[in-house]
């Protein structure tokens, strides 16, 4: 079922701030997540999950360690480079949605495929496609205004969709949604990945990580334990960490 | 990419119309302020070039002055011939006398000048008939009660759509007939009004207006081959000889070019407009500062759509290229409202003050390119701020 490895994190540490302010949010975090996994991160608030997403996501950089992106060193990138990585392997899906305001879902949909270089029939085209896999095609036209929370997360999927990537990072894609919506999106994660997406996700509910194949629980800045399941969907496992925001 | 660039720019600006309007206000007033000075300006100096070139171009005009004692000498026709016959390259002299008289026509009456002409003064002076005729050669030499009236006249003395020929009007005690209505002739040497006059044959004016055989002052002609320095330096030798004039005295009378006028004139305008433009540019600056405020408000409010672009892989370069083109896109709409807004302007205002309306297209492209460049320069700081965001600190923007 796994395949080969995409993430490979060895000793990453970050510390924000300088001098005294200085603060070690990672103190050499060793995690690898292989082809066709899906990942639950769990841990405390402060934990540094989030801080983990984004180095993964190549939005930000670690102070020490080395990270490998499908067996390549990232810190060797350039600022562009990183950009390029994003585009063509990454996509992300927030807590906040993070969809533009006053366009349409379908626009929303379209966006990274600006970066493609994509005509506009083209880009038309796959974001349909895309909005079909999350069930929102008639809802193609509205704004994020006229949609519901979980229709919204929907639509910040399948823009993360469009350019089929390899690894989808979700950063507490439920954290907004009631538990019924939540379920919805699991269940739309979980598809994904049985389709062979790999998925990334942060949360602190244990509910929501039972869909993962793999429970990463963080504390302190470091990666406590890994829980192995057999397969994503209704294998219970059992998290024992205190999942508190 | 350009083209998907230029139709983001284009929606953000829909979306925003209100504000995007106020935005390029600056820029509009400013490219309208340019456009219609610099189109004002043209059609002034082209306006007083037709006026001073209805003096007839390469004129002389001859007039005495009091010298030393307050002694005023005129001149008399034998001067004019003198000047007609001695020297190369005349073409044509004409004497004139005037005096301020009073008009009455049908009851009413009106403060004018008649003026002592002849046909060649007609020449010299590019005086066109607008209606009627010119003094016949009888006419001339017998001094008759004929005149040809300045368009003044016409419309202070005549109801509006009748016919002035062949009607009696009273100059004083001298009652004439009007045989012609002269052209106007715009602005002459002086600040008179040169169409608030009567033109008669010169010998009547001197016999029954002036009472002597006098000239008060000549106008020459000359071919346009000839150097107007040499032609002046030719006359003034000429007159100093005859009015017997010692070495070292002064000249009492003095010449003027009309062609040297003119440039004058012309050259004092473009000035003026030059000065004019200036000032209005100075507010498409403005206007730019304007745009790069409102560049630097649309960064901070849309840091999290920035973002979000930077998430999904846009290139920090990807990022600047956008909020750049959009503060371009504004300025060449601002520049493109702002020619409309000058055309109108410049075709109004002309009309107002009866000068031509001429079409400048270089002006009109040149602010055009200007704006666009303001955008340029105005839009790059706030396009660059945006492109060095945090993309991980402007996704947890408000
Ligand atoms: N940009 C930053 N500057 C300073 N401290 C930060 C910054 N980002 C995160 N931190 C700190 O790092 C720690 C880990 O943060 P984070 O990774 O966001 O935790 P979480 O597990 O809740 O997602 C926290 O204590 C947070 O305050
Ligand atoms: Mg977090």
């Amino acid at each position: 079922m796994s395949g080969e490895p995409i993430i490979e994190l060895e000793g990453i540490t970050k510390t924000f701030g300088r001098g005294a302010a200085a603060f070690k949010a990672l103190r050499g975090v060793n995690l690898t997540i292989n082809r066709g996994d899906f990942v639950a991160v769990m841990g405390a608030s402060g934990s540094g999950k989030s801080t983990t997403m984004n180095i993964v996501g190549c939005l930000d950089t670690p102070t020490s360690g080395v990270y490998k992106f499908l067996g390549n060193e990232v810190q060797s990138l350039s600022k562009d480079q990183r950009s390029l990585l994003r585009r063509k392997y990454l996509g992300f899906v927030f807590q906040g949605f993070n969809l533009l305001a006053r366009t349409s879902a379908l626009e929303n949909t379209e966006l990274p495929l600006i970066y493609h270089g994509m005509d506009k029939a083209a880009r038309r085209e796959a974001a349909l496609k895309s909005l079909d896999k999350v069930g929102l095609v008639p809802w193609a036209e509205h704004t994020p205004g006229e949609l519901s929370g979980g229709q919204q997360q929907r639509v910040a999927i399948a823009r993360a969709l469009v350019t089929d990537p390899t690894v989808l990072l979700a950063d507490e894609p439920t954290g907004n949604l009631d538990s019924e919506r939540s379920i919805e999106i699991m269940e739309l994660l979980a598809d994904l990945n049985r389709s062979g997406i790999t998925i990334v996700m942060v949360t602190h509910e244990p509910d929501m990580a039972e869909y993962a194949k793999t429970i990463v629980h963080f504390k302190d800045g470091l990666v406590e334990r890994t829980e192995y399941g057999s397969k994503s969907g209704n294998g219970h496992m059992h998290a024992g960490q205190e999942g508190v925001a | 990419m350009w083209g998907t660039t230029l139709v983001l720019a284009l929606k953000e600006i829909r979306r925003h119309l209100m504000r995007s309007f106020l935005t390029t206000l600056g820029i509009i007033i400013g490219v309208a302020a340019v456009i219609t000075m610099v189109t004002l300006g043209k059609a002034a100096t082209v306006d007083i070039e037709e006026q001073i070139s209805a003096l007839g171009s390469n004129v002389l005009i001859v007039f005495p002055v009091q010298n030393e004692q307050g002694i005023w000498r005129p001149f008399d026709d034998q001067d004019i011939v003198a000047v007609r016959e001695q020297i190369a390259g005349v073409e044509a002299v004409a004497g004139s006398v005037s005096s301020d008289v009073t008009a009455i026509y049908n009851g009413q009456d009106w403060d004018t000048r008649v003026e002592g002409v002849s046909n060649e003064f007609m020449v010299a002076r590019s005086v066109d008939i607008a209606e009627g005729r010119q003094f016949t050669a009888a006419e001339e030499a017998a001094g008759d009660n004929v005149c040809i009236i300045g368009q003044t006249i016409l419309e202070e003395l005549f109801v509006p759509g009748t016919s002035p020929l062949g009607e009696q009007i009273r100059l004083n005690k001298v009652s004439c007939r009007v045989v012609g209505v002269a052209d106007s002739r715009g602005i002459g040497g002086g600040n008179q009004d040169d169409d608030n006059s009567v033109l008669m044959p010169i010998k009547n004016v001197q016999r029954r207006f002036v009472g002597n055989d006098n000239i008060n002052n000549f106008a020459i002609s000359y071919d346009t081959n000839v150097d107007s320095n040499a032609m002046i330096d030719a006359v003034v030798d000429l007159l100093r000889e005859r009015r017997l004039l010692l070495e070292g005295q002064n000249n009492n009378f003095d010449v003027i070019d009309t062609a040297a006028i003119n440039e004058t004139v012309a050259s004092t305008v473009g000035t003026l407009t030059a000065i004019v433009a200036a000032i209005a540019a100075i507010s498409l600056v403005v206007g730019g500062v304007g745009i790069m405020n409102i560049m630097l408000v649309s960064v901070t409010e849309r840091t999290r759509e920035i973002g979000i672009r930077m998430a999904i892989g846009a290139r920090a370069s990807e990022v600047q290229r956008q909020f750049l083109t959009e503060a371009v896109v504004l300025c060449c709409f601002g520049g493109l409202v702002g020619i409309l807004l000058a055309f109108g302007l410049s075709v109004a205002v002309s009309a107002a003050f009866t000068l031509p309306f001429i079409f400048d297209p270089f002006i009109n492209f040149l602010s055009f390119a200007i704006s666009a460049l303001i955008g340029v320069v105005f839009g790059f700081f706030p396009a660059r701020r945006a492109s060095q965001l945090d993309p991980i600190e402007a996704l947890r923007h408000e």
